[in-house]
Formats: C-alpha cells, structure tokens, sequence
C-alpha cells in the first residue's frame, strides 16, 4: 500500500456495473474498491470475461457505472457529462489498448499530434509529436500510415500518443495481446520506462501474470468482485 | 447447387435480421419502384396523349388522296371490328342573296369525327353544344365568320353549287380542323350525301378525300400493316405520329421528358446499388472466411453470395412494383382533374419491365462487389487485416456501364438520348473520379493548416483516396442528378414552354390592303393594343428552278406535289425574323442586299432545294428570278407570322400585295375586333384560340406528369447520398470512439465529420455542376433542339447545396454515432 500519496489519481468505490442481457440483468462488477496513487503501478488481472475491461473503461471514464463512485484526477466522473469527461481526459489521460486503435487516416506523426492538439498543448504539436516518435524509436517512420507499419510499430506509436502530452494516468489493456513475445517484451520495456520518466500512473489490465508482477500492486478480478492476487 | 439454394435462401432470413442487406433492398425496391411507377405511368400518360392527339386527326389513322378513296380499304376496315367515316374537302364559293362568299366545304359522313367531338350553338355567339350528330340531309352547320361575311343568320338558306341548303347550326368547334391556317376560308359543314347534288365535283376538281378508321389500337396496327403496301402514288396515311406539327412536336417532346426521367431514376439507383453492394461485401467477408474455415468452398460461398442477391433482388422487385403500382395509381389520381379524360389503364409491359429492371440493376452494380467476397482468404480469422482485395475497377466500370446501356436502350427505345445519357453519365463518373484522385493530392498540403476538426477532415478525405472517390461520385451524381431535376429541367421546360408563350399571338389578320394598315394600326392604338407588325403577302407559283420548269409529276411526294401547284404565300424582308435561324448561306446584306430568295430548311428539303439554286416564282403573269442565299429554320409552333420563302428587299416591292398580321387578343379585345370587321369587311380574321389552347395542354400536362416522375429521380438520388453515408458509418463510428477516448468533445468530433462532408459534398458539387451544365447544354442543343444557356445558379446551388446537403445529411447520420459510449463502440467494431 502506498499510504504517502497525498490524494489518488483514480479510485473507485462500491462500483457496481450490470446490463440487461437476454436473460434478465447481468452483474459484470458487484462492487469494486480500487484507489491509484499517483506515479503507481497497479495491474488488473482476470479471466476474459471476468469484467477487467469494464472497469478499465469505467475507471477512464468511458462509460458509467449502474451503482458506486468512480473518481478521476479528483473529479466525480458521476457528475460530469460525456463532454466533460473526454475533457478531463484530454493530455491528462493516456491509453494504450490491445488492438492499437489508431486512426487509420492519420499518419503516424498525425496520430501522435492529434492528443496534443485535444489537450491544446502549447507550442509546437509537430514538435512534441516528433519527439515523442523519436522516443520510442519510429523518428524514422513518422509519415507513414499505420497499415504500413508492424503491429509492434503500430504498439509503438500507440505508445507514443499515450505519453506525448505527459499524461498524469496511462490505462493499458492488454497491451501485448496482439504481438510476438519478444516484441512484448520490447514494448513493455518501453512502457515503463517512459512511465518513470514522466511520473504516469499506470492502470494495467492483462491476463499475463509475468507482466502483472511487474506492477507494485496486483489484483485479480473473479466474478465481479476485486481481490488482491 | 441445391444446397447453396437452399442455404441462401435460409441465410437471408438471417442476415435480414442481422439487418445488413436492408441498404441493398432499399436502394432495389426504391429502384424498381421508381422505375415501374415511371413505366405505369407514362405507360398511361403516352395513352392518353395518343388518344387526344387522335383528336385532332379526328381519328387514329386517315388516309388522304386527291381521288376518291378505293372502298376495299372501307370494307377491309369494317371487317376487322374497326370505325370508319370518311369526308371531302374543297374550297368554293357559296352564295347568299346578296352576296358570295369563298367557303371551305367539308362534306362529312355519319360517325364523323371518329375521335374527339364537334361543338355547335343554334345562334351566333350563342352557348356552344357538344353534338355527337352530322349535318341532316339540306342542312348546313356554317362558322360564324361566314354568316357574317354573308349576312346571314340561322334559318337562313344558301345556295352551294346547284343546290340550296338550310343554315341550322353555328358551327363553333371541330376538332380535325388543323391544317393550312393561312388558306383557310371559312367553314361550311354539309352531309356528304348531298355532295353529288351539288354538282361541284366534275374530273379535274382539286378536292382533298379523306378516310379516317379508330378502334382498337392492336387492330389498327394490323390494319396499318395490311393498308401500307396498297397505298397508291396520290394516297397518304396519317397517324397519331404525323398529325400536325405543332401537336407532333410537342408529343414528341413529352414522351422524350418522360423518358429522361426513367432514365435519370435508372441511372441513380444502379449508383446506389453499387454503393450498398460493396458495403455489403465489405461486411461479409468475416462470414465468407468464417464459412470457407468450416469446411466451405470457395464455389459454395460464391453460390450462396449470388443467390443471395438474386432472392433479395426478386423479392425487392416485387416489393417496388406494388410500390410503384400504387404511386402510379396515386399518381393519376391527383392528376385526374388535370386530365380531360380517364387516363386509360396501363399495359402489363410495366410489371415484366420492373423485375426485368430490379434483376439487371442488382446483378449489373451488386455482383462485382460481391464476386470478391469468394476471394477472403480463411485466414482472416485469425489476422483480420486480411480482406478481399477490391474488385477491379474495370470490371465494376465495364459491368456498371454495360448494365447501364442495355437498361438505357430498352428504357429510352432511342439510341441517340440513351447514347447522350450513358456518355455524360460515363464522362461525369469519370471526372468525379480523376478529381478525387487529385483531391488527395490538392489536400494533402492543406492538412497541416486549420484548426484540428478541418485537419482531421481532410486528413479523412485525403488518405481513404479511393474509398473518397466512390462516395465522391455517387455524392456527385446525386447532385447533379438533382441539379438536373431541379433546374436544367425547368430550364428546359420554360424553354420549351416559352415557344408558346402566354402571349403568343392568337388572331391572325389576313387579306389587309396595303392603305388599310394605318387605319388598323389607329385601331389598335384607340383600343389600348399593342400595334402588331404587318407582313406583306404576295402569292406566286413556282416555274422554274435553275431554268427547267416545274412540273407535279416529277415529284413523288405527295406533299410535295401539293405544293408546286398551289401558289405560295411570298414576302420579302429586310431583317431576319424572331425564331428563324439561318441555317446554311449567309442573311442579306441589310445595306446593300442583292437579290436572292431565303428557303425554309423543311420546304428546300421536300422540293429538292439548294442553296445557290435559280428559282423562278410567277406572279401575276410576270416571272421574277433569283438564287436561293440561305435556307431558314423556322419555329412553327410560336403562332408567329412565318414565311416558306422570303425575298431580299427589292426583289418583291413592285408586285401587288396584302399585308398579313399575327396578333395576341383577350377577351377584352372583342370589341375592337367587331369594329376591325365592320369598318373593314375585306379584311378576315382567324381565331385560333381553341387550337392554341389543345396545343398548350398537351404541352402542360407533360410537363406536369414529367414533373411527378422526377419526383421518382429524386427519391433514388436521395438513397445514392443515403447509401454513400451509410456506407462508412461503421468506419466513423471507430473513429470518432477513439478520439473521444483521447479526450475530443463531441463537438471537435462533430466539427471533423462536417468538414469532411463538406468539403466532400462542395467538390461534388462543384463537379455536378459541370456535368448538369454539359449534359443540358447537349440535351437542348441536341434532343430537344432549344436553345440553352448555362444558369449561374446552377453553379451556387451545386456547390452550396452540395456542402450544405451532404455536410447535414453526414452530420445526421453521425450524431446516432456519437450517442453511445465509446468504450462499447470500441468493443463492437474493434
């Protein structure tokens, strides 16, 4: 437990998540307490379908919870509009998903400059854009569009966009789900480090226990319900 | 194969439900019904514009001769069923009392006229009647201008030829009077049974036979056939087609509006098809890789595919011909009161013509796209960026333009508007398509200017190049199609309209004495009239051309027979006339003319006339030569004053003449035009008011029912844009999750796509602009022969209305984007 941290970047209490299903209401989350210390590592373990996903969105704000409180850089997500919370989010709030979901459209340097541009970042977003590429070692791919990349470049400037406004929480779901083991190796190393050179929070949801215990907390989420793993 | 069929059959069920081929079926129900309602419709409408154009032949087919009419083409006519009457025709003078006075005589059988009806009043200027009878025996039915010429009233007796007859009816209106409107003395009607009596029939008198047959139009095509090669040298068959030119023109104009409009529908909803097609095959391709995993084949799932779209385009089919069956009912139902008679029902042409149409469009635009849908590798299931490659643009094009020009042709039945239609239609998918690829280039720099919203949109635009295309020039065919609709077509029909305007003249005024036309003119004046412009009338036959003589019989047409040995009605001008074009040679000198004669391009053609040829015109005895400069077109249909032949100034002066007018008079006039009589009874005056007035409502209720059937167009043209923007819904929806996980507000994502719409929709504008100008200037220029100019409008509207339409419609269909979480809509299309 990180008991010096002066207030959590995100925390969750009593959060509860059903939808209607075809057989009457379902309970994805019964419940769930979690509180993330700024600069923490804290990874989210679980079956799929054991509701890991659904809480990351709700901890982001991507959704609402049925029941409970979901607080995000101090703020009751409860209370704040679809608006405000993208708002909220924007170049305070990084993420890095399995499927990369990148914007297809935009060229790689495009994607990276686009979460500076949201956050209305100072200066020069082409600038920051390119630095961040550079950090993660595309500087020489930044006008090339991401079905001309691998997956793991894609991981990469999906990395990059994550980190180039210096986000305050990264969430991360299943970040090498989709690549090799050694490119996951790559890409993880490259998540970290770039965490601890910014003070990111990071929120990390895999079924990987090897990548959890990289984590300073874990939990593992049964059935709806959150316990220490 | 069974089992495909079987499969496909279940699988549509399915899939309906899973609600992926609902685009498909609309844009194939919208295009059959649009097609079908077109076809009932004008179906009927060219029925009913058959029949009252049969009206004024007085029957469906005539035949006229200068001889009696052999009675074999009577007694073959009533033996197939059909009805026939018959009439002769001359003009003579009749006398009165006190006076004489030349009268066109009609000698009219029972039945007669076969189509259409007589009206008559029992006094002058009394309430007119529809009769269905003829002249009794010693009876006349005379027009009023004739019993004033005569002094006469009803119940008055005059005598023609060797007999006398009893005045017992004005006759006020007759529906086969057309003709020759200058040469027209005034009517006398009498029963042609009393013709003999009259002795005016002797060998050699030039008198007009004419036999008129109506009935059923099957029959009639039948007899048509059987009289065609036993038609003699001096007989001439006259159907609805070649009845005046006047009505033939505007018929043929209407049926060519209306074919426009089908085509129009035809066009937009194959463009749909295409559209909804290839979304559909994007989305199938995880069903093909899934199907070919379990075991399928490569054929299978092709057969399941083609069937598929075969089940869907035959129930759409049906679903749009009861459709249209019903618009079209609709249809003529709010235009019965447009209409003076029943619209006649519609053929059964209509239905095979919609499944025809539904089946050719489906497979002609549908099957390219989902021909590739076999091409899925299996292993998408495992690495999802794997797809079919997309299908090659020639064989979408080639299918695409084949599909088109076979539904065009059959469509249209003319080569030439269906040839017109299917290469402005190639040119302009063709434009759209080199501008998109240019557009990617041309935006490219733009994409690092503007605030984010316009840069993601162009960013949009600029990297998806070829999806960008297609929705560019399915956006850009709508427009212009609506474009076309919405303004070229009023352009048109003014045009059209405007050849008849509402104040075309409406009297003419002949047989004016040269030191008579200041006195009218000071009438006109006193009576707050527009002075009209005389034309001075000199009649002469034609002698020679270049120095041999003239003869009937070197002709073998009939008309043209007719013409050389009547007189023609010369004039001679300084200026060129308003609606006459020079057609070939050159317009006089207006300073210093030289003589020479200015030909009507029609007239020239019948006699054989060409330019620089000598012609001699007798007048008065006295022979005046001159070589022909020019040939003239010349607007029959404005009711304008017009001239066969003309002569430079100083060729004709000498000659004795009569000044002609036409003039434009309401109701209000009738005084002044009692007073023109009285004060000068030489001078005749022809009303053709009620001719006019057939004309125009033929040509308003074409227009109107070409009007409705655009509405059809409309339709298909709005599910183009409909099947464009439903078509990357999905692709957004991703899109917009994502930046709004990053932190966008809905209002950045809003801003994007509507910069992106409408960029998109102001350069599919700006294209359909250029094609809708193009294809109205050909069309005017050379289907309709109108002339056209291009309307700014067009252009602001294109462009405007592009950005505006397609910027709102994209904005609509992106707010259902935007409404659900984007944490779900990552999951469902991530």
């Amino acid at each position: 437990m990180v008991s010096h941290s002066p207030a959590p970047v995100v925390s969750a209490s009593g959060v509860v998540k059903s939808v209607m299903g075809p057989a009457g209401r379902l309970s994805i989350l019964k419940g769930v307490d979690l509180h993330v210390a700024p600069a923490e590592a804290v990874a989210i373990l679980g079956a799929s379908g054991s509701g890991k996903s659904t809480l990351l969105g709700l901890l982001a704000g991507l959704d609402l919870p049925s029941g409970g409180e979901v607080r995000l850089l101090d703020q009751d997500l409860g209370v704040l509009s679809e608006d405000a919370r993208a708002g909220l989010r924007a170049g305070r709030v990084g993420f890095v998903f399995q499927s990369f979901q990148l914007l297809p459209a935009l060229t790689a340097l495009e994607n990276v400059m686009l979460t500076l541009e949201l956050s209305g970042h100072d200066g020069d977003a082409r600038a920051g854009a390119r630095e961040a590429l550079e950090q993660v070692g595309l500087g020489h791919r930044l006008d090339h569009y991401p079905s001309q990349l691998s997956g793991g470049e894609q991981q990469r400037v999906a990395i990059a966009r994550a980190f180039a406004a210096h986000p305050q929480v990264l969430f991360a779901d299943e970040p090498t789900g989709n690549l090799d083991q050694q490119t996951g190796e790559q890409i993880i190393q490259l998540l970290f480090n770039l965490k601890s050179a910014y003070g990111t929070a990071l929120v990390l949801v895999t079924h990987d226990p090897d990548l959890a215990s990289r984590c300073e907390r874990r939990y593992r989420i049964t059935d709806g319900i959150l316990g220490a793993a | 194969m069974n089992q495909a069929l079987r499969y496909s059959w279940i699988s549509l069920g399915r899939e309906w439900r899973a609600g992926e081929l609902r685009i498909l079926a609309l844009a194939l129900v919208i295009a059959v019904a649009a097609v079908t309602s077109v076809s009932f419709f004008t179906d009927r409408v060219q029925r009913a514009m058959s029949l009252q154009a049969t009206e004024l032949l007085g029957a469906d087919l005539s035949i006229t001769s200068s001889q009696p009419i052999p009675g074999e083409f009577g007694r073959e006519a009533q033996e197939r069923g059909l009805d026939t009457a018959r009439y002769v025709s001359f003009p003579t003078v009749v006398v009165s009392d006190e006076d004489s006075e030349l009268a066109e005589l009609k000698a009219v059988s029972d039945r007669w006229p076969l189509r259409g009806t007589a009206r008559v009043s029992t006094t002058l200027f009394g309430e007119e009647q529809e009769t269905q009878s003829v002249p009794d025996s010693g009876e006349a039915w005379v027009e009023a201008r004739l019993l004033q010429l005569l002094n006469l009233s009803v119940g008055d007796s005059l005598d023609v030829g060797e007999i006398s007859l009893n005045i017992t009816r004005v006759l006020t209106y007759e529906p086969d009077r057309g003709g020759d409107l200058f040469q027209l003395a005034p009517r006398l009607l009498l029963n042609v049974e009393d013709l003999e009596a009259t002795g005016l029939i002797v060998p050699g008198s030039r008198v007009n036979h004419r036999f008129l047959v109506a009935g059923d139009e099957a029959v009639i095509n039948r007899y048509r056939d059987w009289i065609e090669p036993r038609l003699g040298d001096n007989q001439r068959l006259e159907s609805v087609a070649d009845a005046q030119p006047a009505l033939r023109n505007a018929i043929a104009r209407g049926e060519q509006f209306l074919s426009l409009a089908a085509l129009v529908a035809v066009l937009l909803a194959g463009g749909a098809v295409a559209v909804a097609a290839r979304h559909y095959s994007d989305r199938q391709s995880d069903t093909s890789a899934v199907m070919r995993c379990l075991g399928a084949s490569r054929r299978f799932v092709l057969q399941v595919f083609t069937l598929r779209l075969l089940w869907l385009a035959l129930l759409a089919s049906a679903i749009g011909l009861l459709l249209g069956f019903g618009a079209q009912g609709v249809l003529a139902w709010l235009l019965s009161g447009w209409f003076a008679t029943e619209l006649p029902l519609p053929s059964l042409w209509p239905i095979f013509t919609g499944m025809g149409v539904g089946l050719i469009t489906a497979l002609g635009f549908g099957l390219p796209a989902l021909l590739r849908i076999g091409q899925v590798p299996p292993l998408r299931v495992l690495r999802r960026d794997l797809g079919a490659p997309p299908p090659a643009m020639w064989l979408v094009l080639g299918l695409a333009m084949l599909t088109l020009g076979v539904l065009l042709l059959w469509q249209a039945g003319d080569v030439r508007l269906a040839g017109f239609v299917l290469g402005g239609a190639a040119i302009t998918v063709a434009v759209l398509w080199v501008a998109a690829l240019l557009m990617v280039k041309a935006l490219t720099p733009l994409r690092s200017r503007g605030g984010v919203a316009l840069r993601f949109g162009l960013a949009n635009l600029s990297r998806r190049g070829a999806l960008s295309a297609v929705q560019l020039s399915a956006f850009g065919l709508g427009i212009m199609a609506l474009l076309l609709l919405a303004l070229v077509r009023v352009d048109l029909l003014s045009e059209w309209e405007g050849s008849l305007p509402e104040g075309a003249p409406n009297h003419f005024m002949i047989n004016v004495q040269p030191d008579q036309v200041e006195p009218l003119q000071a009438l006109f004046e006193r009576h707050d009239m527009e002075r009209p412009v005389y034309y001075p009338m000199i009649r002469g036959r034609l002698s020679t051309m270049n120095d041999a003589p003239v003869r009937p019989e070197d002709y073998t047409n009939p008309r043209a027979e007719r013409l050389v040995t009547r007189e023609f009605n010369l004039s001679f001008a300084r200026d060129l006339q308003p609606g006459n074009r020079v057609v070939a040679g050159q317009w006089w000198n207006v300073q210093d003319p030289e003589p020479g004669f200015s030909v009507e391009e029609g007239l020239a053609e019948t006699l054989g006339i060409e330019l620089g040829d000598i012609l001699e015109f007798r007048i008065a005895g006295e022979p005046v030569q001159a070589p022909v400069t020019n040939l003239r077109s010349v607007e029959w249909d404005s009711f304008n004053v017009n001239f066969f032949v003309l002569s430079s100034p100083g060729v004709l002066e000498d000659f004795p003449a009569t000044y002609i007018t036409s003039f434009h008079m309401d109701e209000a006039g009738q005084r002044m035009l009692t007073e023109a009589v009285r004060q000068f009874p030489s001078v005749t005056v022809l009303d053709v008011r009620a001719l006019m007035q057939q004309v125009r409502d033929i040509i308003d209720r074409a227009s109107l029912a070409v009007e409705y059937v655009f509405l059809f167009t409309l339709a298909a043209g709005v599910t183009v844009l409909f099947a464009a923007i439903h078509a990357t819904r999905d692709l957004r929806r991703r899109e917009s999750a994502i930046l709004r996980t990053l932190g966008a507000s809905r209002k950045q994502v809003l801003a994007g796509l509507l910069a992106e719409f409408m960029v998109m929709g102001a350069l599919a504008g700006l294209l359909a602009s250029a094609g809708a100008s193009a294809v109205g200037m050909v069309l005017a220029r050379e289907i309709f022969d109108l002339p056209y100019s291009v309307n700014p409008i067009l252009w602001l509207m294109g462009v405007g209305g592009g950005a505006l339409g397609v910027g709102l419609a994209g904005w609509l269909g992106a707010r259902s984007v935007l409404r659900q979480p984007p944490l779900l809509t990552l999951r469902q299309v991530g």
